[in-house]
């Protein structure tokens, strides 16, 4: 079929583009439609909703506990979410507590906090803390149902939390109103299953778009009570909040990109049906004309 | 602004990688190793070993000044699998850890996951409404998944048809993970493209 002498059909010439040509493609049609900004309706979806009304439900002075589980692998699609649910925090003056159990991600989590605490005037100490982070997962989670001082005794820099004003009354998951964690893996698990389950910890979430199918059932469920899933979720979050940050953005390539590979299943699954009928055709195996597609 | 261009060096070496492997690529891989170890190691020293085992036993009195030695000796010996003489010692952490994970993990996993599960799966199944419809296909969905992976009984008759269902919502189960997944590297692209035209190139203003 390859040798030179039979006339290649589309789909055969089709099936040898170099694939360095799809990865081109792809780059062009992201890269157009940032430069371009072409505005996209991105309306909210009920699991982005619950996670806006948790927020939303705080009263002044309440305390929100964020936790910072990702790291710069997931930066692009959690950190957009991450400010939103910030500037709606300070916009109601809720007091934000931040820990972390991915060492490497936290700092990205205090660069967020840092960065909309300035613009909303917020003063660290008293309106926004972190505790920076300590190995654990599960042991973590536990022991600060009974007292948080148990395992974070001092703030990032090394404060006692009795010194802070924001944390003098802070003691267990009893004085939080709301856990939100930002999730690229498997910590959503344990927060609900040992936090939420053992201490009826309210909490929403925000994570990736790989995992966002996982933590459906705990929406479903009634075990969350928002969820963001991915860039989608985070630009659905800013048009909420009435904010047009990288989610929003990020949506007209998000749609292209989409519509782009859609096509390309398309078409990959046509050539993959024509070049098996030819080779049927021709009296040859389907299974070898088939052998490198798909 | 030099950190903006070791970024924007970085980004561009590692995308180079999509054209063939080189040079550039193997630096930035390297040097991402290299800085995440290093980062993490000081995270452990600064806020695991300093604060929860020296800092402790520096502070405390009575008994839980003593009684923070029993895990700071289980991590030295956990140490001993770098000398294959005295590897055998580290059985004892790991029994440790095995022991307290599976005692947490069977109650959490019970009481956090399988209850609140199985009760969002039982939904009332009255009136002739969409809702009716919904729970109607969640329970099969969730019947029928099950039955596909019962091997006890050849898969014959009745049961064959119903795990045929199953596989069809496991494949829908695929079709959303794959979708969603194609969705989050689409964002990566999108995040790092953003950073090139915005911070580095100055196209988007």
């Amino acid at each position: 079929m390859s040798n030179g002498l039979v006339k290649k059909s589309f789909w055969e010439r089709m099936e040898e583009i170099d694939r360095r040509v799809i990865f081109l493609v792809l780059l062009v049609v992201v890269a157009v439609p940032l430069v371009v900004s072409v505005p996209v309706e991105i309306p909210p979806t009920p699991p982005v909703i619950g996670a806006h009304e948790a927020v939303a439900s705080l009263k002044p002075g309440d305390y929100m506990m964020i936790s910072i589980d990702f790291d710069a692998t997931s930066a692009p699609e959690l950190m957009p979410m991450l400010e939103a649910v910030l500037r709606q925090a300070f916009e109601k003056d809720v007091r934000v507590v931040m820990l972390g159990h991915i060492a490497i991600g936290l700092p990205l989590g205090h660069m967020a906090l840092e960065r909309v605490a300035d613009e909303m005037g917020k003063e660290y100490g008293v309106d926004y803390v972190d505790l920076g982070y300590r190995p654990g997962y599960i042991a973590v989670m536990i022991a600060m149902g009974r007292e948080i001082r148990d395992v974070f005794s001092t703030d990032y820099q090394g404060t006692r939390l009795d010194d802070m004003e924001i944390t003098r009354d802070l003691h267990s998951y009893g004085d939080i109103e709301l856990l939100f964690g930002f999730e690229h893996g498997a910590v959503i698990d344990y927060w609900v299953r040992y936090a939420a389950a053992r201490f009826k910890q309210r909490m929403a979430f925000g994570t990736t778009a790989v995992m966002a199918p996982d933590a459906y059932p705990y929406l479903q469920a009634g075990q969350i009570e928002g969820l963001i899933g991915g860039l989608k979720g985070a630009a659905e979050y800013e048009t909420l909040i009435g904010v047009e940050g990288l989610g929003t953005r990020g949506m007209p390539a998000q749609e292209w990109a989409h519509l782009l590979v859609i096509g390309f299943i398309i078409l990959g699954n046509l050539g993959y049906f024509f070049t098996r009928r030819r080779a049927r055709g021709a009296g040859g195996s389907p299974a070898d004309s088939a052998e490198g597609t798909g | 602004m030099i950190g903006t261009w070791l970024a924007g060096f970085l980004t561009l070496a590692i995308l180079s990688f999509l054209y063939k492997d080189n040079p550039f690529y193997k630096l930035a891989e390297h040097v991402y190793v290299g800085v995440s170890a290093g980062y993490w190691l000081i995270y452990v020293i600064f806020f695991d070993v300093k604060p929860m085992l020296w800092d402790t036993f520096v502070t405390e009195t009575g008994v839980e000044k003593w009684i923070i030695l029993v895990p700071g000796a289980l991590g030295v010996i956990m140490l001993s699998r770098w000398f294959p003489r005295s590897a055998w010692l580290s059985r004892w952490p790991i029994a440790f850890t095995v022991g307290v994970g599976a005692g947490l993990g069977i109650t959490a996993n019970i009481q956090g996951y399988v209850m609140p599960q199985v009760g969002a799966t039982m939904l009332p199944l009255t009136g002739m409404n969409v809702m009716t419809l919904i729970n109607l296909v969640l329970m099969v969905g969730v019947v029928t998944t099950i039955l596909y992976f019962y091997f006890s009984k050849p898969q014959r008759g009745v049961f064959s048809w119903a795990s045929k269902i199953g596989i069809a919502f496991i494949m829908v189960s695929f079709g959303a993970s794959f979708g969603y997944t194609l969705m989050a590297r689409v964002s990566l692209l999108i995040g790092r493209l953003y950073f090139l035209l915005t911070d580095l190139f100055h196209v988007i203003r």
